[in-house]
This record gives C-alpha cells, sequence and structure tokens, in this order.
C-alpha cells in the first residue's frame, strides 16, 4: 500500500523537502501540510521534520504546540495514527505531550553536525518493522538541543514498557541512558533527533534511514 | 488593577545545566576560582491585568505550568507587584 504521509511546515521548518523526497524515492506519496490549517486532509501518516520551529523561541517546540494542526495530529496520534517527529519534530511532540521527557542544549554547549552510530533498542514501533533489536544505523544528526532528559519514574517506564527505540552508541551530546529515539506506549508515535531522510542513499554517506523511513511508508 | 509579573525560570535541581557548567568552568580563567554551582535560567517579565494580586499570581502560575516554562526541566518562581 502507498502511504501518503503528511508533513508539517512551521514557520522555520527547514527539512521538509528532504523529508518529501525520501518517501517519495522509498514509494509513497508526500504532501506539506500548513501549520495553520486545522485539518491533516486524510494522509495516513504524519512527519514533524526537522528545523526550527515558531523560531524555537522560549523553548524548542514550545510555540509549535500551539499551531492549530497540532490538534489534528494530536487526535491523529491517539488513534493510533503514525507520527515521526524528526529532530526539532521530537521537540515539538515532547512539548505537546505525545511524548514523554523534554529535550535540552548538549552536554558539551555545541551545535553537533555529524553521522553517528545508533542502535536498535526495540523494534515495537512504526519505524523497526524489518528490522531487529542490536541493529547499528549510521544516521546523522544535526542538533543544538538533543540531550534527552526525564524524570527517573519516566525513565524506568520507557525501559520496561521497551520504549526506547534508538540509543547511541558514541553519546555525543549527553542524553540520559544514551537515548537518541523514543516511542508512546503504542508504538505509533516515533521521536528522534538523527536524521533518517538525510540517510536514504550511498550517495548521502549511508542509506540507512531507508529501512526506517520504509517501515514508517508500512505499518 | 495592573500588575508586573516576574517569572525566574531555573533549571530544576538534579537537570544538567549546560550553560552554568560551562560559565564555571570559565570563570578560574579570569581568576574567579571561589565560583561554584552555576545554573543559568531566564527571566520573563511582563504587565498582566486581574482583579487582586492573589488572581494575578494565579493566572501567572497557570501561564507558567501551561506555556512558559517546562516542568520536566524547568521551575518557576514567581513574583507579582502592584504598579
Amino acid at each position: 500500500m502507498t502511504q501518503r504521509v503528511g508533513v508539517i511546515r512551521f514557520p522555520g521548518t527547514n527539512c521538509e523537502f528532504d523529508t518529501i523526497d525520501a518517501v517519495r524515492a522509498l514509494g509513497g506519496e508526500a504532501e506539506i501540510l500548513w501549520h495553520s490549517d486545522s485539518s491533516i486532509k486524510n494522509v495516513d501518516a504524519i512527519v514533524i521534520p526537522g528545523g526550527f520551529a515558531h523560531g524555537d523561541y522560549l523553548r524548542c517546540g514550545a510555540i509549535a504546540r500551539f499551531s492549530p494542526v497540532m490538534e489534528a495530529v494530536s487526535d491523529f496520534a491517539l488513534a493510533g495514527g503514525p507520527v515521526l517527529g524528526i529532530c526539532n519534530g521530537f521537540q515539538v511532540l515532547t512539548e505537546a505531550g505525545l511524548l514523554p521527557g523534554a529535550l535540552q542544549k548538549n552536554a558539551g554547549m555545541k551545535f553537533l553536525c555529524s553521522m553517528q552510530q545508533i542502535e536498535f533498542v526495540s523494534t515495537q514501533n512504526v519505524v523497526g518493522k524489518g528490522s531487529q533489536v542490536g541493529d547499528c544505523l549510521q544516521i546523522p544528526i544535526n542538533h543544538f538541543e538533543g540531550n534527552y532528559v526525564c524524570s527517573p519514574e519516566i525513565l524506568s517506564r520507557l525501559e520496561t514498557q521497551e520504549q526506547i527505540v534508538f540509543r547511541y552508541t558514541d553519546n555525543p551530546n549527553g542524553s540520559i541512558k544514551d537515548i537518541a529515539g523514543i516511542c508512546n506506549e503504542a508504538g505509533n508515535v516515533v521521536g528522534m533527533m538523527p536524521h533518517p531522510e538525510r540517510a536514504t542513499s550511498d550517495l548521502l554517506g549511508s542509506n540507512d534511514g531507508a529501512a526506517l523511513i520504509q517501515s514508517f511508508l508500512s505499518v | 488593577m495592573q500588575f508586573e509579573a516576574k517569572i525566574e525560570v531555573s533549571p530544576r535541581d538534579g537537570i544538567a545545566n549546560p550553560e552554568g557548567s560551562t560559565i564555571e568552568r570559565s570563570l578560574p580563567a579570569l581568576g574567579f576560582e571561589m565560583t561554584r554551582n552555576v545554573r543559568v535560567g531566564k527571566l520573563i517579565r511582563f504587565e498582566v491585568e486581574a482583579e487582586s494580586a492573589d488572581a494575578a499570581r494565579s493566572l501567572v502560575e497557570d501561564m507558567c505550568n501551561r506555556f512558559l516554562t517546562n516542568p520536566v526541566i524547568e521551575d518557576a518562581a514567581v513574583e507579582v507587584l502592584e504598579t
């Protein structure tokens, strides 16, 4: 089945076209959904791409969560629809309360832009189909606020409910337990700091992101 | 009545504060070796209209919980002054 993916664009989003190209290259359909629309136009899946939504003022994702489209995204997610937040999209999902915890400034106070190795910790989610726990992927990161934090109670829930999707094998940003990506309890909402859409061709230095997007398109 | 609200947003205890740590490591370079536990937050100020100081404080606390702070990583100290 070809999935129609809605890619949310806020003022300041800048990874929407990379995301659309990656989805189309892998056989899906993709269209942009503007943040002030209150409808998600019957798409089958939603990606919140990277960038600086609303300038990231106050906190990353803090203002984006009040964009009209987010109410529809929230209803869609709570009804079990597949939602993937990449980088700034992950930050938006935590601020919107669709994923637990928060992302704060990198431990080294540096903007990080590099290829990273991440490992699948759980595949019981919308990006894990076809992959195995322990699979290692080369996926680039590009962020200043990717340092995942949460309370000890939330962390233990994430661990027991298999909600940690990816961990860094060499932690670049200080994230608690090397967390690079998590999902909600049902596994239909995934947030990750690395950019799988930028790793969909050997020409880009890695093709490892293709499996994640293919999984996302097939749920 | 018109009030001035001041909200001091600070990183919660136990949450690492990379900005504070960086400043703490830099101060000795200027000879300030006596500093400890540097924490960096932010100050938000605005005017607010309410019927009483209590009402203003309650409005501002609601804003903090729902928008101005992220309770996962931040604490807020609210001050409300009649202007």
